[in-house]
């Protein structure tokens, strides 16, 4: 059975990491998670975002939040990047198994994975 | 929706967009009927505004003009046979005790019910995306009860965020290991 002790040891782990983490973030990733973006999938996008983010080793480099509706319900599960200095990039009809992908060759490798974002699908 | 808990996940986030410290989802269950309460101490709504929020062409969004959160709720409800109810009061009007709840009852046996689906992966989204206010999560299934509350694990945390990837994946399993033992 799970116990608050196993948490009080993910805490004393934690602690150090915290005081690391602040100000080095760079990434940050956006999935819209309104009533279109959910009802379109957007929450298994977001899981596989926050697990596969882990999985890379990029947590302190990289954060997942949520936020409404982008604008384009059309175009949802939709996920935006923004880096400092580069402009924003939005991936469109996203799901899990794009997400992965995104993690792999764009939030770890540094290279945009042209074929899901917006641009793409407005030609 | 294709999943109850998809609209749960919906219909909380509304909590947290009015400023909620506390959300409450609860599920009662039998073998009869599902009921759904969401309850948060949130900034409410007036009179005027709570008459309009089951009209899908109402909503507080500015990106489009349409709202379909709670109108989805209500007809994926009343389409069991079931029931719904919204109520809330106004921090301008009720100073202590503002908020809103939603209350969605379904027949399980109804053909248009559509099943609860992995409502641990909404809770735990919502703990992701919303670290600084707390949720209690309540469903009992006949005499058998999950339970998580984040203010508990906030205790045991102090400032190490509940959003965490480790502290996620703690309440994911604390979670699955609760419902483990209502089978």
């Amino acid at each position: 059975m799970k116990s608050l002790a196993e948490l009080q040891a993910i805490k004393d782990r934690m602690k150090d990491k915290v005081i690391l983490r602040e100000g080095s973030e760079e990434i940050r990733v956006v999935v819209g998670m309104a009533t279109c973006g959910i009802a379109a999938g957007a929450r298994p996008v977001l899981n596989t975002l926050v697990e596969e983010v882990n999985n890379e080793g990029l947590t302190g480099k990289v954060t997942v939040s949520q936020t409404g509706c982008i604008g384009i319900c059309q175009f949802e599960p939709v996920v935006e990047v923004f880096e400092p200095g580069k402009e924003k990039v939005t991936y469109v009809k996203m799901d899990a198994d794009k997400a992965k992908r995104v993690v792999k060759e764009h939030l770890a490798g540094g290279k945009v994975v042209a074929e899901y974002t917006i641009a793409a699908y407005k030609e | 929706m294709k999943e109850l808990s998809l609209n749960i996940l919906d219909i909380a986030e509304n909590s947290f967009k009015a400023k909620a410290t506390l959300t409450e989802i609860i599920i009662e269950e039998n073998s009869e009927t599902l009921t759904l309460i969401i309850k948060d101490n949130g900034c409410g709504m007036t009179g005027e505004v709570l008459n309009s929020v089951t009209n899908p062409f109402f909503t507080t969004r500015t990106t489009r003009k349409v709202g379909m959160g709670i109108p989805l709720l209500k007809s994926e409800a009343e389409m069991t046979g079931g029931s719904f109810e919204i109520s809330s009061q106004s921090e301008i009007e009720f100073k202590d005790t503002h908020g809103t709840a939603v209350k969605a009852v379904f027949n399980k046996k109804h053909i248009d019910y559509t099943p609860l689906g992995d409502v641990v992966l909404s809770i735990v989204t919502l703990v992701q995306g919303h670290p600084d206010s707390d949720i209690l999560f309540n469903h009992t299934i006949g005499n058998k009860t999950v339970v998580l509350d984040t203010r508990e694990i906030r205790r045991v945390l102090e400032d190490v965020p509940l959003n965490s990837f480790e502290v996620i994946k703690w309440i994911e399993e604390y979670l699955l290991e609760q419902y483990s033992e209502t089978n």
